[in-house]
């Protein structure tokens, strides 16, 4: 690429955070007609699942082995994990349909273009605002959890930044991703050879050290498992301080990342 | 110079969407470009818009570099894209006060300019709807109202009107004709002639990536075309032996699958001619040179196709 074609500069990172307010003003006006419906869900989904799973299966694990999971039993070691993949599953679906209905569907992009808004702006108000999303559900669950008698510790609330943090790795990457696509039959395949596997095997409904060595090493090197690891600590009381900087790192550097690559994916996209 | 542009060029890898062409668009004049799908237009008014890169040459927009002053610029301009893009998950009101923030346009000066413009665009009534239901007129006006909540200096509109019925054209037309009044400089993309020689004070006809012509829909007129046409239709047998017979009736003769242009400047004349040379027509008509017979002269093809 010439230096002629290379795409017009763009403000720092800092300078964009005021224009950015606007997009997420704009998902605020839409949101705001649902958040009720939208927050009662993020309270049932994960009640009924601790209920059901928590309960009826971890029932049963405690009679075969009652101190497989320690003093918090099953529960306490699932709570925080379908903590992580809920926050996944949230940050992948507003990254993947939204997003693409805003590039290509409804166009919604080219007209905030057409402002003085620049793609850069878009990408930082569109994390701003899936972050918030996260962070809302994130703090529901927590309530949850703390029903539950799975939050104890005061740490527990430190979950929710690091499940923001956790979802917008996945929605910076998946961002950079939906800016590639002409259609939506990429997203299919990453959800079921990205995002189930990971929901399945990252510490999420049975410790690890179950798996074959192989599997841990995989799981070591995938996001979600950096970031259930972290949240299961902090909400137990259980951080293990030696792993701890290793996760946060792993998520600081898979969500930097997955930020310059949005910025890019999106500005060839539809500033091109 | 409102838009100064030279030898303006822009390349997707290998294609040539726009190649090296020269153009000014002066303060409050309506300018437009004319040409087929693919000639380039949009291209064009993606890079007057900062919506696009330029590849080579230069271009200024009110005096300032799309490529470092692309916000700046955009403060000032107003876009009606082709594919209306409104956001159909707010109201029609909405959609105003909410395009009037990405501008930083205060909060009471968003509501009173959306009430005016609801009013200018005659969606008055409409305001509090959902935008899905309105028609496609409709929808229309009110992208061209989103696009004035800055009060741009310029507007920018590619192809208005495709799409639309007379009566939903003829009123857009009115609105534009209006804004042009008060004021404002437009650039107007089309593939309509009716629609070029109705609203521009001067444009450009462009083909295949370069502008072909310049000037006022008049002077492109007399330039390129003669004053009258005369529009024959003949059966096939009279089509078939027709060659040679039409020769000296015209200043130029053009054949099209459905009928031959006679250019001429008086077409009574000629069709009179046409008669004393026993030439058998099935219909026959007389009408003024329009645009679409520059374009015709110009690439030997006809603009919508």
């Amino acid at each position: 690429m010439s230096a002629a074609t290379a795409p017009p500069a763009q403000a720092s990172f800092s300078d964009s955070l005021r224009p950015a307010t606007h997009l997420f003003h704009r998902n605020w006006l839409v949101y705001k007609r649902i958040w009720y419906r939208s927050l009662f869900f993020g309270f049932l989904q994960p009640f009924m699942f601790l209920a059901a799973m928590g309960l009826g299966v971890g029932a049963l694990l405690a009679h075969s082995n009652p101190n497989a999971f320690g003093p918090v039993g099953y529960i306490g070691f699932l709570g925080p994990g379908l903590l992580g993949s809920t926050v996944m599953q949230t940050a992948s679906f507003e990254s993947t349909y939204p997003i693409m209905n805003k590039i290509m569907w409804g166009r919604n992009y080219e007209a905030i273009l057409a402002s003085p808004l620049s793609t850069r702006n878009v990408v930082i108000g569109e994390l701003a605002w899936i972050g918030f999303r996260i962070a809302s559900i994130s703090t529901i669950f927590l309530g949850v959890l703390a029903i539950f008698g799975i939050a104890r510790s005061p740490l527990a609330l430190l979950a929710i930044p690091v499940a923001a943090l956790t979802g917008l790795g996945f929605s910076s990457w998946l961002i950079a991703f939906a800016a590639t696509q002409t259609n939506d039959i990429g997203f299919s395949w990453v959800y079921r050879l990205v995002i189930n596997p990971l929901f399945l095997f990252s510490g999420t409904f049975f410790p690890l050290t179950q798996m074959p060595q192989p599997i841990q090493v995989i799981a070591w090197l995938t996001p979600l498992f950096h970031g259930v690891e972290l949240m299961r600590g902090l909400i137990l009381g259980s951080l293990d301080l030696g792993a701890a900087p290793w996760h946060l790192a792993y998520l600081l550097s898979f969500f930097t990342i997955g930020l310059i690559l949005a910025d890019r994916s999106l500005a060839r996209r539809l500033a091109s | 110079m409102l838009v100064r542009a030279r030898a303006l060029t822009k390349r997707f890898g290998r294609f040539t969407a726009v190649d090296g062409i020269d153009f000014d668009v002066r303060p409050a004049e309506a300018f437009g470009f004319l040409g087929p799908n693919g000639a380039g237009k949009t291209s064009t008014m993606r890079m007057i818009a900062c919506a696009s890169p330029v590849t080579e040459g230069e271009l200024s927009v009110i005096g300032m570099n799309p490529a470092t002053q692309a916000r700046e610029i955009k403060a000032r301009l107003g876009v009606v894209p082709q594919t209306d893009n409104l956001d159909t998950e707010l109201t029609v009101r909405e959609n105003l006060e909410m395009y009037a923030r990405y501008f930083d346009i205060p909060g009471s000066v968003a509501r009173s300019r959306a009430d005016e413009l609801l009013e200018f665009v005659q969606l008055n009534e409409r305001a509090n709807d959902q935008v899905e239901p309105l028609s496609g007129g409709m929808k229309r006006r009110l992208t061209i109202a989103r696009a004035l909540i800055n009060e741009p200096e310029l507007v920018i509109f590619d192809e208005p009107t495709t799409g639309l019925d007379p009566q939903a054209r003829h009123l857009l037309w009115d609105r534009l004709y209006r804004l042009k009044q008060r004021g404002a400089t437009l650039i107007i993309t089309t593939h309509y002639m009716d629609e070029a020689e109705q609203l521009c004070d001067r444009l450009v006809v462009m083909d295949k990536a370069r502008i072909v012509a310049e000037g006022s829909p008049l002077e492109l007129i007399e330039r390129y075309s003669t004053r009258e046409v005369l529009e024959l239709r003949f059966g096939d047998a009279e089509r078939a032996s027709l060659d040679g017979r039409l020769e000296g009736l015209a200043e130029r003769v053009e054949v099209l699958p459905d009928r031959t242009l006679l250019y001429t400047d008086d077409g009574e004349k000629s069709l009179d001619e046409v008669h004393r040379r026993n030439i058998a027509v099935q219909s026959a008509l007389v009408r003024r040179s329009s645009l679409e017979d520059v374009f015709l002269s110009l690439t030997g093809r006809s603009l919508v196709e």
